[in-house]
């Protein structure tokens, strides 16, 4: 038996240390080791488990790593998948951290990273477009994301209070739709 | 209040609220880590961000790793930071393994989730907006990588790692 535990830390360790990119590029790697070669999970238990994952705060692949940790071996698997996702990249980061602050401050390391930076900011803004239109976003509603950014931009709004008013506006927007649709029948 | 406490609530909260993955975590971290706390600067923050791209592992993780060792120049910042941003999901995931099929139709937790979906396109906006900075943007030739990169990205969807390699390349010769 302690063999399975050892299994489910083994898979997500070496998905932890094999996936660049992070989330979503982790997801067919998983899907592989955990469908196809564990058979921990069916197919569509996989694609639903995938939407719970992606929609529950956390990082996607720690997400995953707990709900397939605990199909496969309750609550002491979730301990060994965990560990295992989380590890490699604490291992790495944690080295990076140690050795990069001592020469952070090298003026040939320094122009790299002056290079690098203004990069990393085109990174993250340039998948916006694409991620506006596949969450269904239209010119009626662009101005929510607009106003989200300015306020935590410029006004200095934690983001944490635009979240909650996000889940709590989804919850009002969709009693009113309810609302409207019970008022058009009785009339 | 003790340094070691500070950074456990502050990463319990990123991990709690971290909606929408990596890049929408961002606005959440560099809220509270550089702006809040001032555990570490807005260009430091955005070299984690770049070595999160280059190295195994989600943001959320390699950021908390990263900062707890930065802030507390010892490993067990890295351990209660790391532990802190797991544990919301460990508690979150365990309750909805078990209830699994009771969560997954609800019609509130669907219409809460709409409104939220279209707001994580605005966190990531807000984290791209309040990194063009001074510290990040030095001169014109910031703007000229950040188009470039911009293009490549957009148009061409070049591989992130390869990007930023190219931009650090750059950088090493141009700035």
């Amino acid at each position: 038996m302690t063999n399975k535990y050892w299994q489910i830390f083994n898979t997500f360790f070496k998905i932890g240390a094999f996936t660049l990119g992070g989330g979503y590029a982790m997801i067919p790697l998983i899907q592989k080791e955990v469908v196809d070669k564990r058979k921990w999970l069916e197919e569509n238990e996989f694609v639903e488990m995938l939407a719970i994952a992606q929609s529950s705060p956390g990082p996607i692949a720690l997400n995953t790593a707990i709900f397939v940790g605990y199909k496969a071996g309750g609550i002491k698997g979730v301990w060994f998948s965990s560990l295992g996702t989380i590890l490699p990249s604490f291992i790495i980061i944690l080295a990076v951290a140690m050795i990069f602050t001592d020469f952070k401050d090298n003026p040939g390391v320094e122009r790299v990273f002056r290079g690098i930076r203004p990069a990393v900011v085109a990174l993250i803004a340039a998948p916006l477009w694409k991620m506006g239109k596949s969450v269904g976003i239209t010119y009626k509603t662009v101005c929510i994301p607009f106003v989200a950014a300015l306020l935590i931009w410029l006004v200095g709004v934690s983001p944490v209070i635009i979240i909650i008013a996000a889940l709590i506006g989804g919850l009002i927007w969709k009693e009113i739709q309810t609302r409207k649709i019970l008022k058009n029948k009785n009339l | 209040m003790d340094l070691y406490v500070s950074l456990f609530i502050t990463f319990f909260k990123i991990g709690l609220f971290g909606f929408g993955g990596g890049y929408a975590m961002l606005s959440l971290i560099q809220h509270d880590v550089v702006e809040v706390h001032n555990w570490i600067s807005m260009s430091d923050f955005t070299d984690i961000v770049a070595i999160s791209q280059t190295t195994p592992g989600p943001i959320a993780f390699n950021s908390a790793t990263y900062i707890g060792y930065t802030a507390t120049q010892s490993i067990w910042g890295s351990v209660i930071c790391t532990v802190a941003v797991s544990l919301p999901s460990l508690v979150i995931m365990i309750t909805i393994s078990r209830f699994f099929f009771m969560f997954r139709d609800n019609k509130y937790v669907v219409a809460a989730m709409s409104g939220l979906k279209m707001v994580v396109v605005g966190l990531i906006g807000a984290a791209a907006l309040l990194l063009i900075n001074k510290e990040n943007f030095a001169d014109y030739k910031s703007y000229i990588i950040f188009g470039v990169a911009f293009i490549l990205t957009f148009k061409y969807k070049i591989d992130p790692i390869l990007l930023i390699v190219l931009a650090g390349i750059a950088g090493y010769f141009l700035c």
